[in-house]
C-alpha cells in the first residue's frame, strides 16, 4: 500500500480558522507542499498580511513575520536585503495588496526585490465583514455596495496582474485559481516556479490566486467555486503573464 | 469484479473536517458524503465514505481538501 496523499510538512498541526470550504487552506497546503519540496523550509522566512490570512504565521512551518496592512512587501525587503541567503515570500490578499497596499507591491516589484507574492483575490474584504474591494467585480453585492459595484461610481474592478506585468522588475506574474483537482495542480506549478526564480536569484515574483470568499459572498463552498468560475475568470484570465525569458 | 482497475483507500481525521463538502463534489466516482448522522468535534458533519472499495485512490478529494483532513493510500 502506498500513500499517494498525506499531510505536508510545511504546515504546522494547528486547525486554521478559516470558514467551511475557503478556499485559502487550499493554497496554504499548497505553498507548504512547494516550501518542503524545494527544501527550503529551514531558511524560508513568511510575512503575514492584516486581512483573514492575519494568523497564517500560525500555519506555516516556517519562520514568519507580521506586517501592517498592505506592508508585507516592505518588510519582506527589509529581511531579503539583511538576509539574502533566506527564501522571503509574502501572503497577501486582494484588500490587502490591491488596496491599502498597492505601493508597497508596486515598488516592491519596481525595484526588482528578490522576494515572491502568493495574492489571493477573492474579491473582497473577506476578514472586515465584506466590504468592496478594488477587485470587486461590477455589479457584484458588498456591505458597502449593496446595489452591487456602480462602474461609474467606482471604476471597473484593478487587474494587479496585467499592472505587474509592465513592470521590468517583475521577472515572474502568473494568474491561477483552485476551482477544481486540475486547476490546483497548475496553481501549484506555478507557485513552484515563482519560488525558484526567487532561489535562482533573479528577481520579483508574485501569483494571483483566484480565490473564494463563500462566506461573505453568501454561497456554498460549491456555490462560491461555480461563481468564482463564471464570473471572476471572465473577467480575470487565467495564465501567465510574465516569465524569465520573455523578460531577457 | 474484474480487478483491472486501481484501488485506493481514504482516511479522514474526522475530528477536523468543516463538513464543507469540496470533497464531495470534487470525487469522481461520488462515493463521499456528509454524515448527517454524526456531529464532529468542531460541530460539523464530517465527509465520509461507505463504499471504499469503489475508490480509485485518485485524490481529487485531499486535492481539494482546505484543511488537510484526507490522507490517500494506493492498494
Ligand atoms: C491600517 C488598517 N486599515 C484598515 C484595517 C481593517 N482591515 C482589516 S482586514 C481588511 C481587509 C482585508 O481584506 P483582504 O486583504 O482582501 O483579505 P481577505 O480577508 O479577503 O482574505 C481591512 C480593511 C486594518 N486592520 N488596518
Ligand atoms: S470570511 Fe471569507 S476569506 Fe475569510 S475565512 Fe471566511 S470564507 Fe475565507
Ligand atoms: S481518492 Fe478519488 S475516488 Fe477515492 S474518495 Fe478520493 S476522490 Fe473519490
Ligand atoms: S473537503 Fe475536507 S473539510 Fe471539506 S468536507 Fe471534505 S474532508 Fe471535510
Ligand atoms: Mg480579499
Amino acid at each position: 500500500m502506498a500513500v499517494v496523499f498525506k499531510k505536508t510538512k510545511g504546515l504546522t498541526d494547528a486547525q486554521t480558522h478559516y470558514c467551511p470550504g475557503c478556499t485559502h487552506g487550499i493554497v496554504h497546503r499548497l505553498v507548504g507542499e512547494v516550501l518542503e519540496e524545494l527544501g527550503v523550509l529551514d531558511k524560508a522566512i513568511g510575512v503575514a498580511p492584516v486581512g483573514c490570512s492575519v494568523l497564517a504565521y500560525k500555519y506555516f512551518n516556517c519562520d514568519m513575520h507580521e506586517a501592517a496592512h498592505g506592508r508585507a512587501p516592505a518588510v519582506a525587503t527589509g529581511i531579503k536585503r539583511v538576509r539574502p541567503d533566506n527564501f522571503v515570500f509574502t501572503y497577501q490578499g486582494d484588500g490587502d495588496l490591491a488596496s491599502i497596499g498597492t505601493a508597497e507591491i508596486v515598488h516592491a516589484a519596481h525595484r526588482g526585490e528578490k522576494i515572491s507574492t502568493i495574492f489571493i483575490n477573492n474579491a473582497i474584504y473577506g476578514m472586515t465583514g465584506g466590504q468592496m474591494a478594488p477587485t470587486t467585480l461590477v455589479g457584484q453585492k458588498a456591505t458597502t455596495a449593496p446595489n452591487g459595484r456602480d462602474e461609474a461610481h467606482c471604476g471597473k474592478p484593478i487587474k494587479m496582474s496585467e499592472l505587474l506585468a509592465t513592470i521590468d522588475g517583475a521577472k515572474f506574474v502568473e494568474r491561477v485559481t483552485v476551482t477544481t483537482p486540475a486547476n490546483v495542480r497548475k496553481a501549484k506549478k506555478a507557485i513552484k516556479e515563482c519560488f525558484k526564480l526567487q532561489l535562482e536569484g533573479k528577481g520579483f515574483g508574485i501569483v494571483e490566486v483566484l480565490s473564494t470568499c463563500p462566506t461573505n459572498w453568501g454561497y456554498t463552498p460549491q456555490e462560491a467555486l461555480k461563481w468564482l468560475e463564471e464570473n471572476m475568470i471572465p473577467y480575470y484570465p487565467l495564465g501567465n503573464f510574465r516569465k524569465p525569458e520573455e523578460v531577457e | 469484479m474484474a480487478k483491472a482497475k486501481v484501488r485506493g483507500k481514504v482516511t479522514f481525521q474526522e475530528d477536523i473536517c468543516k463538513g464543507c463538502g469540496l470533497c464531495v463534489s470534487a470525487c469522481p466516482v461520488n462515493i463521499i458524503s456528509l454524515d448527517n448522522e454524526k456531529i464532529n468535534a468542531k460541530g460539523y458533519h464530517p465527509a465520509t465514505i461507505e463504499d471504499m472499495d469503489e475508490c480509485i485512490g485518485c485524490a481529487s478529494c485531499a486535492t481539494m481538501c482546505p484543511d488537510v483532513v484526507i490522507t490517500v493510500e494506493r492498494l
